[in-house]
């Protein structure tokens, strides 16, 4: 008789910790931007850039620490977010050394060379990745501050409305002397710890209190509350602060989380349905956004007069670039008027010197980053560990199609700042925190399952000698 | 600099980019992680040494029937979640339910931890028993009370997921 029964057996496998690979893919990270750093000497000035050995010490140190810091104290964490925010920040730093290479784009009026402070953003940026990996031992004790982290994100949305409008847009809070910091980008994620530990204890309500009409599911009207308070709320911020780009990363964000919470298809209806019409009002009353829209619609109209809008300028750019890029160094993007084009619109040069081919890289990146979250939600055990990875990486993914779909014509142009690419110190430093919790979330969610207890009845019985 | 050095570095850096980014799949590819598959018969045929404890255990477990001719030679799972597991009958318990233990483990959330077992009684019939499960089996149609020979190719439910005894 055979022993073996012929069964299969399906049986829990923990990640393995990956720590190796993470620093094998960290050293190739730091490596691509001083590459491309090389290129940009080389294209520029005819020899590589004095200061090379440094800047690539400094960087891999800088890596180096935050890798340590995550074998340290998360050691089952995913392999490819440090790397890939690492690539992504080390490239935004050579485009924009790049473009102060420029005069024409450096001049004192638009903030002279941005590259040394954005480096000293990066520093400060990793030195909070480090912290939020050292101090927040446990993702949970976030879900203690659900309320608290509701009223914050509301504090740091509305303060920008009592500081002077910054080309058009009241985004920023200035500080005389210091400097200015963009609240929105903190708020993302304070937001999603909101909407996390609201949802968590919400989505039975949401979910099934609901009636079913016309193969909808509508939700009760005190159920409906939440949703029409945000709305409101992100509506008045694209009114009285005329931003579109937050308007829709704030709300996109909600309806996402609200999804993945209920699975009900009917809050993305009712979502899209509120969004489109709150923007047409706002886009027909508005003066700002009614400009942003035209300029959407028909980016050459100026040109016959010799008044390029920048979105026009910006297509232009990509245009140039073709397939292959013009090489680092060598495009026309400091011709893009206006002051957005470190920070704003610096896809515009990627796409005009390494072309539709380093764009998609670049786009890929970004996809990996937020597959990676979306993994470890999947991959988490607790419901809001699940939804705020699910809220971090799709703000990320939100944030990237504005600007991405903003800059190439999908959507109307908005000003907001390309996760770790772009020239602006708030974005770096909120960005690192950021995927410096999608870290943390994903060390719990692969960290092996602790052994179940023996069952009492599984050991032998045994004679107690008394 | 000359223009073949900056196409070249053009080029490069395009490639080595690209790199960056087929390695990282290729990391993602090799992270799988979450449950695994094992056909257990596989591996147990190529290491034979491991039989020994197996035959043991089998020999200390009570009254081993021969099996009979004609019987069923395996259970095969045919709806839920494990729909195409099989398990080959010989002469063994099979428990079924949602313990970590069980021959079959059932996740699915109708199945109790310990639900049912199925066993050969002295003759070689294959019996199935409810082990006192909160949401019971059923043969065929029946609620199952008492343990109950089982007929060739007769569904057993539990839950979401059938069963049934195959030549």
């Amino acid at each position: 008789m055979s022993s073996a029964s012929n069964t299969t057996t399906i049986s829990p496998v923990g990640a393995p910790n990956r720590r190796n690979t993470e620093l094998a893919l960290l050293l190739f990270a730091v490596a691509i931007p001083l590459l491309a750093y090389a290129n940009v000497g080389l294209a520029k000035h005819g020899s590589v850039p004095a200061g090379m050995l440094g800047y690539g010490l400094g960087m891999g140190g800088f890596a180096l620490v935050a890798h340590l810091v995550v074998r340290k104290f998360a050691p089952y964490a995913d392999p490819l977010m440090l790397p890939i925010a690492t690539l992504l920040n080390g490239l935004g730093l050579v485009l924009i050394y790049r473009l102060d290479q420029e005069p024409s784009v450096t001049t004192p009026a638009l903030g002279g060379p941005r590259a040394p402070g954005q480096l000293l953003w990066s520093g400060l940026a990793v030195l909070l990745f480090i912290a939020v990996i050292v101090f927040l031992k446990d993702h949970r004790i976030l879900n203690r501050y659900t309320y608290i982290s509701g009223a914050a994100a509301l504090l740091l949305l509305i303060a920008p409305m009592f500081f002077p409008a910054v080309n058009g847009s009241r985004l920023w809070i200035v500080i005389p002397g210091v400097g200015s910091i963009q609240p929105g980008e903190f708020a993302k994620i304070v937001l999603a710890v909101f909407f996390s530990g609201y949802l968590m204890v919400k989505r039975d309500a949401l979910a099934l209190a609901s009636r079913r009409f016309m193969g909808m599911y509508l939700p009760r009207g005190r159920d409906l509350g939440p949703i029409l308070v945000i709305w409101a709320v992100s509506m008045g911020i694209l009114i009285v602060e005329t931003d579109l780009g937050s308007t829709l990363l704030y709300f996109g964000l909600f309806v996402v989380m609200l999804y993945v919470a209920t699975e009900r298809t009917s809050w993305i209806v009712f979502g899209l349905l509120l969004a489109g019409g709150g923007a047409t009002v706002v886009g027909m009353t508005s003066s700002h956004v009614k400009v942003r829209i035209n300029e959407w619609l028909d980016p050459m109209q100026g040109v016959a007069q010799g008044l390029a809008s920048e979105a026009a300028q910006v297509r232009w750019s990509f245009g140039s670039g073709g397939v292959l890029g013009t090489g680092l160094g060598q495009g026309y993007s400091r011709l893009i008027g206006g002051i957005g084009v470190k920070s704003d619109y610096i896809l515009a040069t990627v796409g005009e010197e390494l072309g539709l081919a380093g764009v998609m890289a670049v786009l890929l990146l970004y996809g990996l980053l937020v597959e990676r979250g979306m993994r470890t939600a999947l991959a988490a055990r607790d419901p809001f560990g699940k939804l705020l990875a699910v809220g971090l990486s799709s703000a990320m993914a939100i944030q990237v199609f504005v600007v991405a779909g903003g800059v190439t014509g999908l959507i109307p142009l908005t000003g907001m700042t390309m996760p770790f690419l772009a020239q602006g110190g708030s974005s770096v430093v909120a960005n690192w925190a950021l995927v410096a919790i999608l870290l943390r979330i994903s060390d719990t969610a692969r960290r092996p399952a602790p052994a179940p207890a023996p069952s009492p009845d599984s050991e032998p019985t045994q004679v107690v000698r008394l | 600099m000359s223009e073949l050095t900056l196409t070249v570095m053009r080029l490069g850096f395009l490639a080595v980019l690209w790199l960056f980014v087929i390695v990282a799949v290729q990391v993602i590819r090799s992270d799988l992680f979450g449950t695994k598959v094992t056909q257990r018969a596989g591996r147990r045929a190529e290491a034979p040494a491991r039989a020994a404890p197996q035959q043991q255990r089998q020999q200390a477990a009570p009254a081993q029937p021969r099996q009979r001719r004609g019987g069923p030679t395996k259970l095969v799972v045919s709806q839920g979640s494990l729909t195409g597991t099989t398990v080959a009958l010989q002469g063994q318990t099979i428990t079924l339910g949602r313990a970590h233990d069980s021959t079959i483990v059932l996740d699915d959330d109708f199945a109790s931890s310990r639900h049912a077992r199925i066993y050969p009684d002295r003759d070689g019939q294959w019996i199935v028993e409810d082990l006192g499960s909160t949401n019971g089996t059923y043969l065929e149609r029946a609620r199952l009370t008492t343990p109950t020979p089982i007929p060739l190719g007769a569904p057993i439910r539990i839950g979401k997921t059938v069963i049934e005894l195959r030549k």
